[in-house]
């Protein structure tokens, strides 16, 4: 008798909360999420966040700006090409220094491999998160070709470093463009296979059409930016609104989508890959000749102002912000980091949805942990 | 609008505001007080709507603490820069913008976090990344000793 009573007490009335992570498969890094649940519901998810905050913006204080870049690989670092790229574009712009065309195609070469990398890496994980392994051993396969090819050229696998302010480290490898010309090639073929796998599947459309729906209104009050921003309809994209390096010379759709769900945030991801193998495309055999780096002073150092860069890294707008007061270690830096915004995100779409579509709407969302501490 | 209308618009809504032309974005800096009212006014006029705050930064300025606040219409893609300061260092306090922009819960939480600055009407301001034992790391005369390697 008395048993029966406390049951009923337990499923009408409380809440249970549960800690997801930080140690959790689905959330790919130390991120914790306070779940707050009635029966299977979602009734709140309060982001703890933190584990691996390392100060980086404190630590930007004491170190000169060439050092800064390779503080920028560990933020986000699937995308670690394109923060360096944010620093050295607002380095160039305080110092107006001019970079010769080379330069600015084979970053954006680069920058469009990362993005494609980025989102292999990312549909691996998100077809895994869902109970798809296959998707993990081709996105990593694919992936893998990507990294050989960075390897080539920058040492580097996946934090490459290989931007500096004045340009890059060192030229291209001789067989650069023939492999890049080869992927684009054979990733063609592939990538309807990932529709195939993925996209098509009924299974994968039940837990993801109609889930976690974010608003156009919505998404742009929490700054919600990238492929997921641009799902929900916010038109974001960085590389249209304010070109950077070579984005201004080349052809490509800005991806939009309006329902806001987590499909559309898969397909908006698909899509870009692309537009990302079509930018390739129109600059790999127009890579002009000239030299890879501009000579600039052994000491860098800003005049005094502020600048702000924004460049489009493949989870949405990294934002660099530097006060300087005319000395070689800037006064102040900010990143507004695109994975920051996004998570804030997350308790409003994922409130009132199953605790297994939590899994499926943060693996939508794209985060990277280190990027969301710094 | 640009930059000669946004400055007359906010001299409008603020007198008190100092103005300034950066190379890239008109910056006006307010007084703690009026702030909120200028965000909002910002947000709502019509021919304004700035929908869109990108980037929202703590700065320690030496004697005074700031607030940097970025924001863009998605619809005219103008931009401008708020900045207000206290020069409060105890008990620094600044309006939340929160209601306007729902971004800024996070963002103003990781102030508080790193600058100790409190923000009103904030909903949840608790700290974000580090615990209660912690200083204020990103103010300029933090000291730990044992943490960060000093040249």
């Amino acid at each position: 008798m008395q048993e029966k009573e406390i049951i009923t007490s337990t499923d009408e009335q409380q809440e249970y909360v549960i800690n997801m992570g930080p140690q959790h498969p689905s959330t790919h890094g130390v991120l914790r999420l306070l779940v707050s649940l009635k029966g299977e519901k979602v009734k709140s998810v309060q982001p703890h966040i933190g584990y691996i905050h390392s100060g980086i913006e404190k630590m930007c204080e004491s170190i000169t700006y060439p050092q800064i870049i390779h503080l920028t690989d560990r933020m986000d670092y699937i995308s670690a090409h394109i923060n360096n790229e944010a620093v050295c574009l607002n380095v160039e712009k305080a110092l107006e220094v001019d970079i010769p065309d080379r330069i600015k195609v084979i970053r954006t070469i680069m920058s469009e491999l990362t993005r494609l990398q980025s989102h292999q890496l990312w549909w691996a994980c998100f077809g895994m998160d869902l109970g798809g392994l296959t998707c993990f051993f081709y996105g990593l396969r694919d992936r893998e070709k990507i990294l050989d090819i960075f390897e080539e050229t920058c040492g580097g696998r996946m934090i490459l470093s290989y931007n500096c302010p004045g340009g890059l480290m060192y030229d291209i490898h001789p067989n650069f463009q023939k492999r890049v010309k080869e992927f684009i090639k054979y990733f063609r073929k592939i990538l309807p296979e990932y529709d195939q796998l993925l996209t098509g599947n009924v299974i994968f459309h039940e837990r993801s059409k109609g889930i976690g729906k974010l608003t156009k209104e919505d998404a742009i009050s929490f700054g919600v930016t990238g492929p997921t921003g641009r799902a929900s309809g916010f038109s974001c994209d960085v590389r249209k609104h304010e070109p950077y390096s070579a984005y201004d010379r080349v052809q490509f759709k800005e991806i939009l989508h309006t329902e806001g769900d987590t499909f559309a945030r898969y397909v908006a991801r698909i899509d870009e890959m692309w537009e990302s193998m079509n930018i390739i495309e129109q600059l790999i055999d127009n890579i002009p000749e000239g030299p890879f780096a501009v000579k600039m002073k052994p000491i860098i150092k800003l005049p005094e102002g502020e600048y702000y860069q924004r460049v489009e890294t493949a989870r949405g707008e990294l934002g660099v912000y530097i006060i300087s007061d005319g000395n070689k270690n800037p006064y102040r830096v900010k990143f507004r980091s695109p994975n920051f915004s996004n998570l804030s995100v997350l308790n409003h779409i994922a409130s009132g949805f199953k605790i297994a579509d939590l899994v499926a709407i943060g693996g939508s969302l794209d985060l990277i942990i280190p990027d969301i501490d710094r | 609008m640009d930059k000669i209308q946004l400055g007359e618009l906010i001299k409008s809504i603020a007198p008190e505001a100092e103005l300034k032309e950066g190379k890239q974005f008109l910056e006006a800096t307010v007084p703690p007080s009026s702030l909120y009212q200028l965000a909002k006014q910002l947000r709502e006029k019509e021919e304004a709507q700035f929908d869109f705050l990108f980037c929202l930064s703590g700065v320690d300025y030496g004697s005074d603490l700031g607030v940097v606040y970025h924001l863009r219409s998605t619809l005219f893609d103008h931009a401008v820069v708020l900045k207000t300061r206290t020069s409060d260092r105890e008990h620094p306090q600044l309006d939340s913008v929160t209601d306007i922009w729902q971004t800024a819960e996070f963002h103003e939480r990781e102030v508080f976090d790193l600058l100790g600055i409190k923000f009103k009407n904030h909903p949840d301001l608790r700290r974000l990344f580090l615990d209660n034992s912690w200083g204020f790391p990103l103010r300029k005369d933090y000291v730990d000793d044992i943490n960060i390697v000093t040249k």
